[in-house]
């Protein structure tokens, strides 16, 4: 995965920058605590959420099981539809194939919908270094790109800017990329809105060229479906000539009626809505409407090294709804540019450093950007074990041996990090409390493919207080830190990260 | 064209060594609710939920279709509405001479279907829980841009039979190999400040007409 942000500090460091920072501070504060209470009411709107949450679930994990069969089958369809499959096993690989299919076109500009695949390959710098334009059009993605910015949330990726910075982004860069942005323009968010709107119609009506990702691909049908709220993912998907997807391997369901599940649980976890305004499902090409050709790129880059852990592959279930980021009490705090790759909060300290590998500092800091109180595992939409994975990567790091010990310094200053800002901490805990009592002991089929794991019980004693007690001992004897290896995961209570007896999976749009 | 054959086998091979040794994953339990709606009350629930996601829902019979439709164009300014290949010919039988009706033409640019001012079209279904219509591109609905680019549009839902309670009762009557567009309110963003601006892209106005006969 080639998306690692050069010269990023390792978690503490970016962490205790934002910390510092009041505005990105305050910004996430207001959209994390607004999005989670509104997801939680559009939640209780339906009273079999616990079995939708279920079955999302296990369509995901019985698909991940026979993932080659169900990767097959949807080429075939695909193909018959019209399209053409292409299979990348790396970023480099699917920058190279799309690259080629751009120049193939004679055209050097693209129309781009939000995708968090095709960020996590680097596709925007691999187009440009071929001479290729490559234009967001999510209004937050026109805000990160023009302000040659980074993403901080999988949803709202601009809200670390407040409204008079994007203005002043819009007013200064607009010009450069194409329509200027209005004169007098005001900070107003309709204002904002407008001007964007404005600048991006020109770039769809002429485009010949789309690229996106998708939030699942049907195998039975071939039918690739795209989420949205602003009608930019529409214009995409339906005006050009060519229309080129990046979608992770894992994306793939079985059925067609497997989308009534996630139809109904994606919108409510992610935008907190009964329904998005908009989504879009193709199937191949569609004669005289929208786009005659269809080229799908299925992307491997580290899926299927996730998919051999039998612990970890249960991130391969993940929807990218954003519902874990919302609750997270280091996210809240540390904000999403610490995470050091597009993938923050709860997911991102699980997938990167799986995706990635965890050679790097940050990606061995990043299972210690957390309290591990469980809120994430809540609401999660596909029921996700979080902590479980976290802990399991801890011991991963900690097992590296030579460098292996100078990453897990850097990791444990990020659990410090943690632990030395005690209201983080106090409202994870605080949360974790509060959910203690809806955590089941057993939950059929919960976090394994088994039947038989029990789910990871909440620390008997708070964490903090098992963490202080640790690292106090371990600074005195130079013992192994705390927080990893098998010593960590017996001392703050039976089951997190516990005996598993399978394999494991991820997820991604 | 590299369509990376190698590749395909490689990750297929890595996908059967990563799983080889895993359990068959537990069966898939579809005991989730087929409705949370009774019968009785989806269209109702329709309009609410539509309106709740700022659509303007209007109500007619058959009789006062033609005249309402002519009156929505008219009120909104409208001097072209895209027509779909086979509307019912009655739906814009009211509609003022003045106003020009476009029909879609396969050869007309984005740029062209960008000066039309609003569009009129039918839909596949619509959804009571979640207040969607679903557009297929069938002839009264026309391919998915006519209904995109314009900033007006005026879809028809037939109560007695285009309404279903939930996702799980729409998904048997769609067909996944047309083109499927799910529409659930006007074009929306919550991007600056999660401060919601309605319309971004899409149509900014969304009139949906409930029709009973
Ligand atoms: S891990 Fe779960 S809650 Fe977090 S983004 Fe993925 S699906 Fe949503």
């Amino acid at each position: 995965m080639s998306g690692t942000y050069l010269g990023m500090p390792a978690f503490p460091a970016a962490a205790k920058e934002a910390v510092g920072n009041e505005t990105l501070r305050a910004n996430l504060r207001h959209a994390t605590h607004t999005i989670r209470d509104k997801r939680a009411k559009a939640v209780a709107e339906l009273d079999d959420w616990m079995l939708l949450r279920e079955a999302g679930k296990r369509i995901k994990d019985h698909t991940l099981r026979h993932l080659d069969r169900y990767l097959v089958q949807l080429e075939e369809s695909v193909t018959a539809a019209g399209g053409v499959v292409h299979w990348a096993a790396d970023a480099a690989e699917a920058n190279r194939i799309v690259a080629e299919l751009v120049k193939a076109t004679g055209e050097s500009e693209v129309v781009k919908v939000k995708s968090m695949a095709t960020q996590e390959i680097g596709l925007n710098e691999a187009l440009e270094a071929e001479g290729i334009s490559a234009y967001e059009t999510d209004l937050a993605e026109l805000i990160v790109q023009l302000g040659d910015d980074r993403p901080s949330h999988i949803l709202v990726p601009a809200i670390h800017k407040n409204r008079g910075e994007i203005r002043d982004i819009f007013r200064d860069r607009m010009g450069a990329w194409g329509r200027a942005a209005p004169e007098g323009l005001s900070d107003t968010p309709g204002e904002l809105a407008e001007a964007a709107r404005l600048h991006l119609r020109e770039k769809f009506l002429r485009a010949k060229v789309g690229v996106s990702g998708a939030n699942f691909m049907v195998a039975e049908t071939g039918t690739l479906v795209v989420f949205e709220s602003e009608g930019n993912g529409r214009m995409c998907l339906t005006l050009p000539e060519t229309l080129i997807s990046v979608v992770g391997i894992e994306k793939v369901v079985p059925s067609w009626r497997d989308l009534e599940v996630f139809l109904q649980t994606l919108p409510r976890s992610s935008t907190a809505e009964r329904m998005n305004p908009y989504t879009t499902m193709w199937t191949g090409t569609h004669d005289t409407d929208g786009p005659s050709t269809f080229h799908l790129v299925l992307l491997d880059n580290g899926r299927t090294a996730t998919l051999a852990d039998e612990v970890g592959r249960q991130a391969l279930r993940c929807i990218r709804c954003s519902a874990c980021l919302n609750v997270c009490p280091v996210y809240e705090r540390a904000g999403g540019h610490a995470y050091g790759s597009v993938y923050p909060g709860p997911i991102g300290a699980i997938l990167s450093p799986q995706l990635r590998g965890t050679g790097s500092e940050i990606d061995a800091s990043l299972p210690y950007a957390s309290s591990l109180c469980g809120a994430c595992y809540e609401v999660c939409p596909v029921a996700i074990d979080i902590p479980e994975v976290l802990v399991h990567l801890r011991e991963r790091v900690a097992d590296q041996g030579g460098k292996g010990h100078r990453l897990e310094k850097a990791a444990m200053k990020a659990a410090g990090w943690v632990f030395d800002h005690p209201r983080v901490l106090a409202a994870g805990e605080k949360a974790a409390s509060r959910t203690r009592r809806l955590h089941p002991s057993r939950l059929p089929g919960a976090g394994a493919w088994t039947n038989t794991r029990d789910l990871p019980k909440l620390p008997p004693e708070p964490f903090r207080d098992w963490w202080k007690k640790n690292r106090a001992q371990d600074r005195g004897k130079g013992a192994r830190p705390a927080g990893s290896g098998t010593q960590g995961r017996d001392a703050h209570g039976p089951g997190v990260g516990g005996p598993n007896s399978d394999d494991r999976k991820d997820s991604g749009t | 064209m590299n369509t990376g054959s190698g590749s395909r086998e490689r990750i297929l091979a890595r996908i059967r060594t990563a799983v080889a040794d895993a359990p068959d994953a537990p069966e898939v339990v579809r005991d989730y609710l087929d409705t949370h709606t009774p019968e009785d009350r989806v269209v109702e629930l329709l309009a609410e939920n539509l309106a709740d996601y700022r659509a303007i829902v209007h109500r007619a019979g058959t009789e006062e279709l033609p005249g309402l439709i002519g009156r929505l164009l008219a009120e909104r300014g409208a001097r072209t509405v895209l027509v779909p290949p086979l509307l019912p010919p009655s739906w814009l039988s009211a509609t003022p001479a003045e106003i020009t009706r476009v029909e879609d033409d396969v050869d007309a640019t984005a740029r062209e279907l960008d000066a039309v001012d609003s569009v009129v079209t039918g839909c596949a279904l619509a959804v009571a829980e979640t207040g969607t219509l679903v557009l297929d591109a069938a002839p009264d609905q026309g391919r998915r841009r006519i209904t995109l680019v314009p900033d007006h549009h005026i879809c028809v839902v037939r109560t007695a039979d285009q309404v279903v309670g939930s996702v799980p009762q729409a998904m048997p009557r769609l067909d996944p190999t047309r083109p499927l567009t799910w529409i659930s309110g006007p074009s929306a963003t919550s991007d600056i400040e999660l401060d919601r601006v309605e319309g971004v892209h899409g149509p900014r106005t969304l009139e949906v007409i409930l029709l009973a006969e």
